[in-house]
């Protein structure tokens, strides 16, 4: 019997197809109310440390270089206070055989697939984690479908998700390519039901164990070389599976860094507007994904996700577009190293903090990825101007995304801004609430606090003021 | 005429605009939702014709028939005069630029 395809009926088959696609069955963890069993979620279904190791190492995966950037430092520090400026460091994960750390999101991913049986993967990602992915089955021998969102209603494709999707080819999946808007998961079920695949979601408890050996990695790599942990490690933030993963390993290797996050600010630009789509010069790593993600992480494509940033984060901080394309020619520039525009946001985030710091701390960025036609900042900004963005030298703080695009006029000006985490924590208590319907019970409350990173008060005292 | 067994991609509408999902904005709400795929040609066809492909993953799909042989055309842009300008500025911050 043929099943309906419209869009009702397949978004209704979703708990069934997804139960089918990821094989974990996520209301073994539920409580019945607002709280679940985080951990315990994370345990049964995901792997130890030490088996994640050998698994991305048995692919090349993991054990990146982490580079000392001596000559962004010196200019972090003639812009400081004086005494002022932190050695700056970068973990290169662009080494990674798909040439950004989702490898390791990847590895694990397609390795339990393999091991469950599954002849095939999908990932729905318009980023590197599907060039992480097809790099992962093409070792492991299995078939492979991205779909990504690419163009606009105009058949306008980003330069950037354009080159992913060459990637993905390349490394031998079949591409599906959609339009703008979120019915992308509508057409990502239909396919996770006719191939009977597996949902390599970036969301789940394996992928997210995948990025615990980059936290662990830097813990040690610092060690070894520098005889102490980093002070503070700022994670590029979109989905929070980067910021959740890391801070997870560095926590297994009992380093006590401050770790930060760090999106790019796309305030006004809506995620799902056809007519915004290619005015963004960012596809990911911004507030657009990273903002609603850390307020309500169950937003993705499985029931309970198990990137929980806000759970992990100290401290939140929002940069300008210019100040990304700014940082990567600096990169270029003075480290000589040329990477994607991506990973450098958490790089304009660590150029900023860094002056807050005093010489001898450390901060680290923890990721770089690759940089190739397209998803480079000349084709980015050659793009730009010719959707009518004007890009100009200033002050980035004035910078209104989609109309134009500040580069600092000089790098003194390079500002993180923070975040209200407060606020955050507040919206997701208050989302809670809302999405449940229920009388909050004392394993709930327990449960909000450390959801939040605060305290029972915090949340009694939210609770009351809703 | 298009042979059985090219390599091609092919166009299809996935959703009609009245068909799009409650929360998408209203200017998305105003176009279908679009999908593009590539894969072998199953029958001898011409472009703009309704045709079948077989993808690399094996798999069976239809739509319109829209170009044979495709390829990336993606690359560095235009010139952008910017980036020079970043480059002697930070040369001359940290190396004094031709001072030193």
């Amino acid at each position: 019997m043929t099943k309906p395809n419209d869009y009702n009926s397949v978004m209704a088959r979703k708990a069934e197809i997804m139960l089918k696609s990821v094989g974990i069955d996520y209301s073994k963890f539920e409580s019945g109310s607002i709280a679940f069993d985080y951990e315990k979620m994370m345990h049964e279904t995901g792997y130890s440390l030490e088996e994640m190791q050998k698994i991305q190492y048995s692919v090349g995966v993991g054990n990146t270089p982490v580079l000392e950037l001596r000559n962004i430092t010196e200019l972090a520090r003639k812009c400081a206070p004086a005494g002022k400026g932190a050695r700056i460091f970068m973990k290169d994960e662009a080494c990674n055989p798909s040439g950004s750390f989702k490898a390791r999101r990847a590895a694990n991913a397609v390795y339990h697939a393999k091991k469950l049986g599954y002849k095939g993967v999908i990932a729905a990602t318009s980023g590197n984690y599907g060039a992480a992915v097809a790099s992962q089955a093409a070792i492991a021998g299995l078939k492979c479908i991205i779909v990504q969102e690419c163009y606009d209603s105009k058949g306008v494709g980003q330069p950037e998700i354009v080159e992913k999707a060459r990637k993905c080819e390349a490394l031998g999946a079949e591409v599906v390519q959609l339009s703008v808007g979120p019915e992308l998961f509508y057409k990502f079920l239909l396919l996770l039901e006719e191939t009977g695949y597996f949902n390599a979601s970036l969301y789940t408890p394996f992928g997210i164990a995948g990025v615990e050996t980059l936290g662990y990695e830097i813990s040690m790599q610092f060690r070894e070389k520098y005889g102490k942990d980093p002070d503070v490690v700022v994670c590029t933030n979109a989905g929070g599976g980067n910021l959740t993963g890391t801070a997870r390993g560095l926590a297994k290797a009992g380093a006590s860094s401050k770790v930060v996050g760090a999106s790019v600010n796309l305030a006004g630009l809506h995620m799902a507007s056809d007519s915004h789509f290619n005015r963004k010069s960012f596809t990911t790593g911004h507030t657009g994904f990273g903002m609603p993600f850390t307020s309500w992480p169950d937003r993705s494509d499985v029931p309970r996700s198990a990137a929980r940033p806000l759970r992990y984060m100290d401290r939140y901080v929002t940069i300008a577009q210019g100040e990304v394309f700014y940082i990567t020619e600096v990169l270029a520039s003075l480290e000589g190293l040329e990477k994607g525009p991506a990973g450098n946001t958490a790089l304009v985030a660590a150029f900023s903090l860094a002056q807050e710091m005093d010489r001898d701390q450390m901060i680290l960025v923890q990721e770089t990825e690759y940089t190739g036609a397209g998803k480079h900042i000349q084709p980015q900004l050659s793009f730009a101007k010719d959707n009518g963005i004007e890009v100009l030298f200033g002050d980035p703080a004035d910078e209104i995304p989609g109309k134009n695009i500040i580069l600092p006029s000089h790098p003194s000006l390079i500002k993180a801004r923070d975040v209200d985490l407060d606020h955050i924590r507040r919206s997701l208590i208050k989302t809670a609430i809302n999405t449940y319907k229920v009388q909050p019970t004392e394993a709930d409350i327990a449960f909000l606090a450390e959801e939040t990173n605060s305290s029972v008060e915090f949340v009694r005292e939210t609770l009351k003021s809703l | 005429m298009v042979k059985k067994g090219e390599w091609v991609r092919i166009h299809k509408i996935i959703l009609e605009p009245s068909e799009r999902a409650p929360q998408v904005p209203d200017d998305t709400k105003q176009v279908p939702l679009e999908m593009w795929d590539k894969g072998f040609l199953q029958a001898d066809a011409n472009i703009g014709d309704e045709v079948t492909i077989e993808t690399v993953t094996g798999r069976k799909e239809t739509g319109t028939l829209i170009e044979v042989n495709p390829y990336y055309e993606h690359d560095f842009g235009k010139f952008v005069p910017e980036l020079l300008a970043i480059d002697k500025q930070v040369r001359e911050i940290v190396f004094g630029g031709d001072k030193s």
